[in-house]
């Protein structure tokens, strides 16, 4: 492949990817309001369009007619370039992540990821650490109270839950002996998941995504009742826009790593499809709706947790970071050290 | 300062949090496949029960005339001074009649404390709660609109007759 093709796929696949990914968030979005109503016993919005379908373009035409409002205090650089940042590290965080295996078009043979570095869980962790900085710039700079708490409180319940969250997948490494998310997929195969091999580290790691997605029970930056909105206090048209886009954007990079790493990826557990004798198109089609499939299992699941358990104290918050989830994160690197030594896996 | 121990001793299955929140997770997840309690508002209308106090109407008899002897204790007793009523005599074995009987709606809190005095059970509350004015006239109600025919009030009275 010359220089050109490869910038073209890539394009092309940036394109398809940022499109669905932006279109996923405005129904995720719907899909949150719809299911919280049902969790509440009521019918949630149904009058844009058919049972409300056509409600996130409502939504966004909403928020793009709002005045943009700059506080007279905030400081107005810092103030612009957060909720910039918070869609940055949430788009392209995604870039590593694998949809499908490797397909053959004409002559050609494309991984179904956009970037596929050897690197890539590093690379998740790295620009996973740079969106402390939205929240962070974003609550300091507003001028305002509760959002520099939000902010702050931000910035200590990332750092912390980021360390349960590297040692969790510290096991899936030790097992994988790479950090090429392709890899991972691969040597977890059709049904040795790794959330079957340490469901420690995979409790641990979901815990920590929920927490560094800032979604309840862990959403102590923007708690309402106590920080009116925390850190977006001071926000609103599409700035605003941009840390809810975030949010939701953050949301399917959490599940679509969850899937990655803990549940298989792409791949089928019981029957495998390559030995049925299906047209050669037909695979990649099952692989990537199963991983779609996981993901949108996921992001219910996220949307489920948020309706159903009350937020943390945060004192409660902290000491469940490092006297829990830490140690069980450890916990769970010595059991996959163990388990490799005794069934050399 | 004594400390008092608010917290419960937990069980080590409560501490592990996780059946617990499996046990909320199912909660919500039941609560989700229930029947809605929302209605469709324009499309589906809230039927009152007869305990519902909506918009107060005058009885029409089946004859046409209201049941009203205009004696006033509606006015008298109403708390936001919504009442307006103006007696006549007339030929009917009544003797007198309101010539004029007005509520204003703006003004009505729908105590129900006029169908509590009314002696003669006339002026009671209906299961009409759509009332909605573009200006003030409009939201002043005469006989016109108060009239109603005492079929569609029966089980208003009946609950009245029963209960009050």
């Amino acid at each position: 492949m010359t220089i050109w093709e490869i910038l073209g796929f890539a394009l092309l696949k940036i394109l398809v990817i940022v499109s669905i990914m932006l279109l996923t968030v405005s129904y995720l979005v719907y899909f949150e309001r719809r299911i919280s109503a049902w969790a509440q016993n009521r019918l949630g919005p149904n009058r844009v369009g058919w049972e409300g379908i056509l409600q996130p373009f409502a939504d966004v035409l909403k928020l793009l007619l709002k005045e943009d409002i700059v506080p007279y205090q905030a400081n107005k650089t810092i103030h612009t370039l957060a909720p910039i940042i918070a869609l940055f590290v949430a788009f392209t965080t995604y870039a590593v992540i694998p949809f499908g295996p490797t397909i053959n078009v004409f002559d050609y043979s494309i991984p179904l990821v956009v970037a596929d570095v050897n690197i890539g869980i590093l690379y998740v962790l790295a620009l996973t650490s740079l969106g402390v900085y939205a929240v962070t710039f974003a609550g300091w700079s507003s001028g305002s109270k509760y959002s520099l708490l939000g902010g702050i409180r931000s910035s200590a319940q990332m750092i912390s839950y980021e360390i349960s969250m590297g040692f969790s997948i510290g096991g899936v490494l030790l097992l994988a002996e790479s950090l090429r998310p392709l890899t991972i997929v691969e040597t977890q195969g059709q049904w040795l998941w790794n959330a079957w091999i340490q469901p420690i580290g995979f409790i641990t790691f979901v815990v920590s995504a929920f927490a560094e997605t800032n979604r309840l029970p862990f959403d102590l930056p923007e708690a309402e009742p106590e920080l009116v909105g925390g850190f977006h206090t001071e926000y609103s048209s599409m700035k605003f826009a941009g840390f809810f886009l975030a949010e939701y954007a953050n949301m399917i990079v959490a599940s679509g790593l969850i899937v990655t790493l803990y549940l298989g990826g792409y791949n089928i557990p019981f029957i495998n499809i390559e030995t049925l004798g299906l047209p050669a198109w037909l695979p990649v089609l099952i692989y990537i709706s199963a991983f779609l499939f996981k993901m949108a299992a996921l992001l219910f699941f996220f949307i489920w947790v948020r309706w159903s358990i009350p937020r943390f104290r945060y004192d409660q918050l902290m000491s469940l970071g490092w006297k829990v989830m830490f140690p069980l994160s450890l916990i769970n690197i010595i059991w996959v050290a163990a388990l490799i030594m005794i069934f050399n896996l | 300062m004594s400390v008092k121990r608010r917290e419960k001793d937990l069980t080590l299955l409560e501490k592990i949090y996780i059946p617990e929140i499996v046990k909320g997770l199912s909660l919500t997840l039941k609560s989700m496949f229930k029947p809605k309690f929302t209605l469709k508002y324009p499309e589906e209308k809230f039927i009152p029960p007869a305990s519902y106090r909506g918009r107060p109407v005058l009885v029409q008899e089946k004859d046409g005339h209201e049941r009203c002897v205009a004696c006033g204790l509606c006015s008298r007793v109403c708390p936001s001074l919504a009442i307006e009523v103006q007696a006549a005599e007339t030929e009917l074995e009544k003797e007198r009649y309101p010539e004029k009987f007005e509520i204003n709606m703006i003004r009505c809190i729908f105590c129900g404390f006029c169908e509590e005095v009314c002696p003669e059970e006339a002026i009671v509350m209906s299961k009409d709660y759509e009332m909605a004015f573009t200006n003030r006239e409009e939201a002043i109600y005469g006989k016109d609109k108060l009239l109603v025919p005492v079929e569609q009030l029966q089980d208003r009275i009946d609950f009245l007759r029963k209960y009050k």
